[in-house]
């Protein structure tokens, strides 16, 4: 379980998180919704620690990961899977060696085990025969999954995704959606994803954050999701046209 | 004030490259790969300047020494001692913070813009070491012998340029080079090679590490990385030939 407390972020006069207070579960999909600039993707690289908070705490299973030395820190990290925006895969490395580079760097298994291991994370995201090509030479959806493959190559205990359905047509974006769901529901893992897509948050939302101006407006599950009574929440929600027709049949 | 922010960040940068290291197999093979991406690539282009500049060099010094009264094997000694003092370890370092600088701080800046280095980061990774250190000690170990070789070739490219125009026989030429030799010379080239290939992979690295934004700010850290390390090579250029040669 991860837990957020009070989080803040500022960059000169601009307050980029405000007071976040959040708790994500173990194996469920913990999804941190709102507009463009709300903070969504601040609040994931602080519990990365790729920002620092000015203030706050972040707590791995009880560990407090903002008061811990560089070396725990990097501990923690091991055991985090995370799947970027634009996939981050290695440009100069093989799809194969995209995947075994977090065995290769933390793990000390053998190679003859990595190889294993590359093979079943990538059957287990539907890839064959890729694992000779270069990123570049596979579509936006198959470096997605290629992505989610080298996220949960150390087994995780943790996965984050920053927008992981960005820049996807809906069919890719729902194969992509139904992976995360069923890898976190099997591994039992605290997945965060972050996101706008509203499919997304009615398909595999388990626990739902909204924030807006850095702060949590609203939280809650997919089924109390679309019945809320906050008016910021259903501001967001109902500014798409399919949105707005669906509350007028409600 | 932004300047001493920077250099701080660079000291904070070199200090997180040469501590805090992975695995050592790791980096056997990353500095093979660097060698080869950063040193044998960079032959060709090193031969061809270095045969014109020793060929330049030569029709230079001749042109200077027109009095009937010095010998002509003076032209293959000037040349010598020119070639090995300054323009190959400076001018082709120079050359080199041009193409292998602006490739470190590019290929790194892309790194860090398409979160590439952030994904090293959260795996638990010493990025910063794991990119940067296997070019240093690529450079370090490869640059040396591209001056040698841009030495070696400046004084062929001299001898063709003082044969064909007939300005100085093979023989004069020949003498000349051999003339008084101090292999000391040899030794404040190769040590100015050294600390060159140092600075040009550790400040074109921190430029391209320390990128933010998008495809325009990755251009910007490539040429501000070439200029900075161009000043810092003729700074030092300046300290080093006053320490051993002043």
């Amino acid at each position: 379980m991860i837990e957020i407390k009070n989080i803040s972020k500022s960059f000169g006069e601009k307050k980029v998180l405000n007071n976040l207070t959040a708790k994500f579960d173990k194996g469920q999909i913990n999804l941190i919704i709102g507009k463009s600039g709300s903070g969504k993707t601040m609040s994931i690289k602080c519990m990365l620690g790729l920002q620092n908070v000015d203030k706050g705490s972040i707590f791995f299973d009880g560990i407090d990961f903002t008061k811990i030395k560089e070396k725990e820190r990097r501990n923690i990290r091991r055991e985090i899977g995370v799947v970027f925006q634009g996939s981050a895969l290695f440009d100069s490395m093989t799809i194969e060696d995209n995947v075994m580079f977090p065995l290769k760097m933390t793990s000390g298994m053998f190679s003859k085990d990595m190889r294993k291991r590359v093979d079943f994370c990538l059957e287990r995201v539907d890839l064959h025969n890729v694992s000779k090509l270069y990123p570049s030479e596979l579509s936006g959806g198959m470096q997605k999954r290629v992505a989610i493959a080298r996220a949960i190559a150390l087994n995780p205990k943790y996965l984050f995704c920053d927008e992981p359905n960005s820049g996807l047509d809906p069919t890719t974006s729902k194969v992509i959606d139904n992976l995360l769901k069923e890898i976190t529901y099997e591994y039992n893992i605290t997945t965060v994803i972050n996101t706008h897509d509203m499919n997304s948050v009615l398909e595999i939302g388990d626990n739902i954050i909204f924030i807006q101006d850095g702060s949590k407006k609203w939280s809650g599950g997919r089924d109390d999701f679309l019945k809320s009574n906050n008016s910021e929440l259903n501001e967001f929600i109902f500014s798409s046209a399919t949105f707005s027709k669906l509350k007028s049949i409600m | 004030m932004d300047f001493l922010i920077a250099i701080g960040q660079y000291i904070l940068f070199l200090k997180s490259v040469f501590f805090k290291l992975e695995k050592k197999r790791i980096y056997y093979s990353r500095i093979i790969d660097e060698i080869n991406i950063l040193g044998m690539s960079s032959i060709g282009f090193v031969a061809f300047i270095s045969v014109f500049v020793g060929a330049v060099v030569t029709l230079q010094v001749a042109y200077n020494m027109e009095n009937p009264l010095l010998p002509t094997y003076l032209i293959g000694l000037s040349s010598r001692d020119s070639l090995i003092l300054e323009f190959s370890p400076t001018m082709i370092s120079l050359v080199l913070a041009g193409k292998i600088g602006s490739h470190i701080a590019s290929s790194i800046g892309t790194m860090r813009v398409t979160e590439q280095i952030d994904a090293m980061d959260v795996m638990g990774i010493n990025s910063a070491s794991y990119l940067v250190l296997p070019k240093v000690v690529a450079t370090i170990l490869i640059n040396p012998f591209l001056i040698i070789l841009s030495i070696a070739l400046g004084l062929v490219g001299g001898w063709l340029a003082g044969d064909l125009t007939g300005i100085c026989p093979t023989e004069d030429y020949l003498l000349g080079i051999q003339y008084q030799f101090i292999p000391f010379n040899l030794a404040y080239a190769i040590i100015k090679t050294i600390i060159f290939a140092f600075i040009i992979t550790t400040v074109c690295a921190f430029f391209g590490y320390t990128t933010k934004g998008g495809a325009l700010e990755v251009g910007q850290a490539s040429t501000q990385g070439v200029v900075y390390t161009s000043i810092l090579i003729i700074i030092c250029n300046y300290l080093i030939t006053n320490l051993m040669l002043g």
